[in-house]
């Protein structure tokens, strides 16, 4: 039998619910490689003792006939969702020690689909970067590595601890979040697949919020067809989140299906990027031939304002940041910092200044700086009038096509500390994924193929609003064509 | 139009953010870096285009107008809110004395 932390979610289920063992053994295999893999940083705490819980549990159901969609299925959460009586820090100082009350929707979902907690992963400190590097609790390490190297690759951001944890089988999938690209960049970089889903699918109730007109939470992990599943487990309508889609959820595993025909695949020309790695450039005509191989027809399509998202992002996204984490002022919960003899407002600016890291601190300011009385009309509206545009390009496009196909990101994991001296340098990565969550679209990472360093490169599907499904089914046309096995050698 | 120290310091306290000379030069860098680099979008002809409002169309909702109707986010959950509390104190936040 194949070793059960090789086995997919779908494998997992189907074997549990047919017999072939039981939950409580697959919850000790993942619990044992977690625990051998402390040198990759993955994880921010670990609760071996809940996977268990809900293993006994999955195998109880199993012998009374209760057995729920995710029985028997272990999982990590990013550290980014509340968990009830589980620290949730959001990989920051600010929140080291808080131990929530309540139980994210995403997360109570998931447990009463019958999944169990495997532990809680490393991600950038609120969220906030493309490398891990900002993590209050260090850096994930990748348990890639390029050929004949030991240099530390980055897992990328900001969920990179749930892209190393699920490509180094520490678990069969995990959550994972989406801002400006934070689980296809990861997902990427990592060789695994992973999918946002239309904004407002799955519920921010009880996710610690960044930028809450693009954060959309989804699944990671080893195959489209887990992605399916997963989502459809997490996703639904919830009244505690003000923009929660009021959809039902569609059964999104029963319709798969890798037939294209009728399908119109866009490929804009915008995303030929400057810096686009030839190799990703190749594999980008490889997808194309391959969709068509699957009966969809390619159309050439433009997005004329994709060069303006990034600029547009880092407008938005650190303004909602700036109002967001206001909230984190040392009177409620998290750290307080409290000087000899300071006043409230002495207290307020104490308490920040030793709970954020550099970056959320860089991010807070320029969303306060664009936000300011004089400065708003010149940053914020202009950055909302071209999210608009963006928009409307999408819109368009869609006039004449389904789907659009893209790469994920413009280059293979680089290496840790490569990047850190110019923060610019570092937003780049997310050129080619922010576009779709200014636009508010389904968009999912297909793991496709090694790079000549080893590294894994990955294609990205873009969809309508709402019709995730099209998504899943053009990547399940790709993965079965790819056929992407490889996995990194184990060397921690 | 480039942010001086001055500036920084201004958003700095905005923001809450306690910052020393030294990082306040750092960060007006940065913060020029990154601005200047976002100026790019005055290039984009708006004319005519409103700023984005909702990415998805959606309705915003009203809840039924009953208090603890869910059990949950509703009230009596005072030991639950002060739990994580730097300094919670005789069943309220505490914090430094702001009235002298």
């Amino acid at each position: 039998m194949t070793e059960l932390t090789n086995l997919t979610v779908a494998e997992l289920r189907d074997g549990h619910r047919n017999g072939d063992f039981s939950a409580v053994e697959v919850a000790e295999a993942f619990n044992a490689n977690i625990a051998a893999a402390s040198k990759l940083n993955a994880f921010i705490s670990e609760t071996p003792e809940l996977a268990l819980a809900a293993a006994k549990q999955a195998d109880a159901d199993r012998s009374a006939g209760t057995l729920k969609p995710l029985s028997g299925v272990p999982m990590g959460m990013k550290d980014l969702f509340a968990t009830k009586g589980v620290q949730t820090s959001a990989a920051s100082k600010m929140l080291e020690g808080f131990v929530p009350p309540y139980e994210s929707t995403v997360s109570q979902k998931l447990w009463d689909a019958g999944a169990g907690l495997l532990g809680k992963l490393n991600l950038d400190q609120f969220a906030m970067g493309s490398s891990n590097e900002t993590s209050y609790f260090g850096n994930v390490i990748s348990p890639w590595r390029r050929e004949g190297s030991d240099a530390g690759i980055t897992p990328g951001g900001s969920s990179g601890g749930s892209g190393a944890a699920v490509a180094a089988r520490l678990c069969p999938a995990a959550t994972g979040t989406d801002t400006g690209g934070s689980i296809r960049q990861p997902a990427a970089f990592n060789g695994i697949a992973g999918i946002k889903p239309t904004y407002g699918r799955c519920s921010r109730w009880g996710v610690v919020a960044f930028a809450s007109s693009l954060d959309q939470a989804g699944p990671m992990a080893r195959s489209v067809k887990d992605c399916a599943i997963l989502l459809e487990n997490m996703a639904g309508f919830d009244p505690k989140d003000a923009t929660s889609l009021n959809l039902p959820v569609p059964n999104w595993e029963a319709a798969l299906s890798s037939d294209l025909k009728g399908k119109r695949v866009g490929i804009p020309k915008e995303y030929r990027v400057e810096g686009l790695d030839p190799a990703i450039d190749a594999l980008w005509e490889q997808g194309m031939a391959m969709l068509q191989d699957a009966g969809a027809e390619l159309v050439n399509i433009s997005l004329p304002h994709t060069k303006y998202a990034l600029a547009a992002y880092y407008i938005i996204a650190p303004a909602e940041a700036s109002s967001n984490l206001a909230r984190y002022d040392g009177v409620r919960y998290g750290l307080r910092d409290l000087p000899d003899g300071a006043g409230l407002q002495d207290m307020y600016a104490a308490t920040r200044a030793a709970g954020f890291g550099p970056e959320v601190k860089r991010r807070i300011m320029i969303g306060t700086y664009v936000l300011s009385a004089g400065f708003y009309d010149a940053y914020f509206t202009q950055a909302q009038k071209v999210r608009t545009l963006i928009a409307q390009d999408f819109a368009k496009a869609f006039e004449q096509c389904d789907l659009i196909l893209t790469p994920t990101t413009p280059s293979s994991a680089f290496a840790l500390g490569e990047m850190q001296a110019d923060p610019l340098e570092m937003y780049l990565n997310d050129a080619l994924a922010v576009p779709a969550s200014l636009a508010g679209l389904p968009a999912m990472a297909v793991p496709a193929a090694l790079d000549q360093k080893g590294l894994p490169l990955s294609l990205q599907i873009i969809g309508k609003a709402f019709d995730e499904q099209a998504v899943l089914n053009a990547g399940l046309a790709l993965e079965q064509r790819l056929g992407f096995h490889a996995q990194p050698a184990k060397w921690w | 139009m480039a942010i001086d120290q001055a500036s920084v310091k201004k958003i700095a306290s905005l923001s809450r953010i306690a910052i020393s000379d030294e990082e306040a030069a750092a960060m007006e860098q940065e913060l020029n870096t990154i601005i200047g680099w976002v100026n790019q979008l005055t290039e984009v002809d708006v004319t005519g285009v409103e700023p984005m409002t909702a990415v998805i169309p959606n309705e915003l909702r009203l809840r039924d107008d009953v208090v603890n109707d869910d059990p949950l986010t509703g009230g009596n959950r005072r030991d639950d809110i002060l739990a994580n509390a730097p300094e919670p104190q005789h069943g309220f936040f505490g914090v430094p004395k702001v009235i002298e």
